[in-house]
C-alpha cells in the first residue's frame, strides 16, 4: 500500500514538473513586443540591399500550409543567365512574424550555374516570407508568399 | 560538440559545363537564444552563422544564417563543374568554431 502511493506520488510530481516546463516555454513564446512584422522587414530589406525592389525574376517553392513550425522547407529560384557579367549576388530571405525579421543570405557566384537554394526555415507562425534578389547590374527584385503554420516553432 | 557532424551530398563525376545539385546537412541544434531552460533564464545563442563552399580555393557560394534558420540546417544549391577539383565545406559557429568537410568531384 505504502508503495502504491509512493509511486503515485512520484507520477504526480513528475506530471506536475512537466506542466511547469511547458507554461515556461508558453510564456517565453507569447512575450508581448517579441515578433517582428512587415515594417520591420522593410526596414531590414533597406538596411542591407540599395535601391528599390521590383516584382519579377524570382520565383518561389513553400508550403502554402506548414504543419510544424519548427522545420519549413524553402526554395527559390531567381531567373539570371548567370554569366560573368550578369549573375545573381545576392538573396535574402525575411519573415514577417519571427522574433527577428532576418533569415538567411545566400551569395552566388558566375560559377554557381543557377541562383536556386533550398533550405529549412522556422516560423513562428502564419505568416509572409520575403525573397529579395540584388543582381549584379544593381537591380533588385522582391517576392512575397504567405505560409500557413498550424504549430509554431518558436518556443521548441 | 561530439555531436555536430557536417555531411554532403555531391556527384562524384560531371560533365564539363554541366550545373550540379549539392547537398549538405550539418547535425546542430541551432540554439536560438529566445528559449528559456528550466531555470526561467535565456538559454544563450548557439547557432551555425555562416556556411562557405569553396571550391580548389575559391569561393563559389556562401551563406548568412540567422536564428530562424531550422536545427540541424540542410541546404541545397548549384555549381557549375569546369574541371576536376576538390570542394572544402566549412559551417561557422558562434564563437568561432569550424566544421570542415572536404570532397573531390572528377570532371570529363
Amino acid at each position: 500500500m505504502t508503495e502504491t502511493q509512493l509511486t503515485l506520488s512520484r507520477r504526480q510530481a513528475l506530471k506536475g514538473a512537466s506542466a511547469f516546463a511547458l507554461t515556461l516555454v508558453a510564456a517565453g513564446f507569447l512575450a508581448p513586443g517579441a515578433h517582428a512584422d512587415a515594417a520591420a522587414v522593410d526596414a531590414a530589406i533597406k538596411k542591407l540591399v540599395k535601391g528599390t525592389p521590383e516584382e519579377g525574376k524570382i520565383k518561389m517553392d513553400l508550403p502554402q500550409i506548414a504543419e510544424n513550425g519548427n522545420t519549413v522547407p524553402v526554395a527559390f529560384e531567381v531567373e539570371s543567365p548567370m554569366s560573368k557579367d550578369d549573375y545573381v549576388k545576392t538573396v535574402h530571405l525575411f519573415a514577417e512574424g519571427n522574433p527577428s525579421p532576418e533569415v538567411a543570405s545566400f551569395y552566388f557566384t558566375p560559377q554557381s550555374g543557377m541562383a536556386r537554394a533550398s533550405t529549412r526555415m522556422r516560423m513562428a507562425g502564419t505568416q509572409n516570407v520575403v525573397v529579395v534578389a540584388e543582381m549584379s547590374n544593381g537591380k533588385v527584385y522582391m517576392a512575397k508568399q504567405q505560409v500557413k503554420v498550424t504549430i509554431g516553432g518558436c518556443g521548441g | 560538440m561530439a555531436n555536430i557532424k557536417p555531411r554532403v551530398r555531391i556527384p562524384r563525376k560531371a560533365k564539363a559545363g554541366e550545373v550540379v545539385e549539392i547537398k549538405s546537412l550539418i547535425e546542430h541544434k541551432m540554439e536560438t537564444g529566445q528559449r528559456k531552460g528550466k531555470d526561467g533564464n535565456k538559454i544563450p545563442r548557439k547557432i551555425i552563422n555562416r556556411f562557405e563552399c569553396k571550391f580548389e580555393g575559391d569561393l563559389v557560394f556562401a551563406s548568412d544564417w540567422h536564428p530562424a534558420i531550422s536545427a540541424n540546417p540542410y541546404l541545397a544549391f548549384h555549381m557549375r563543374a569546369e574541371k576536376t577539383g576538390e570542394f572544402e565545406f566549412k559551417w561557422i559557429e558562434d564563437g568561432g568554431a569550424e566544421y570542415v568537410k572536404k570532397a573531390k568531384m572528377t570532371v570529363s
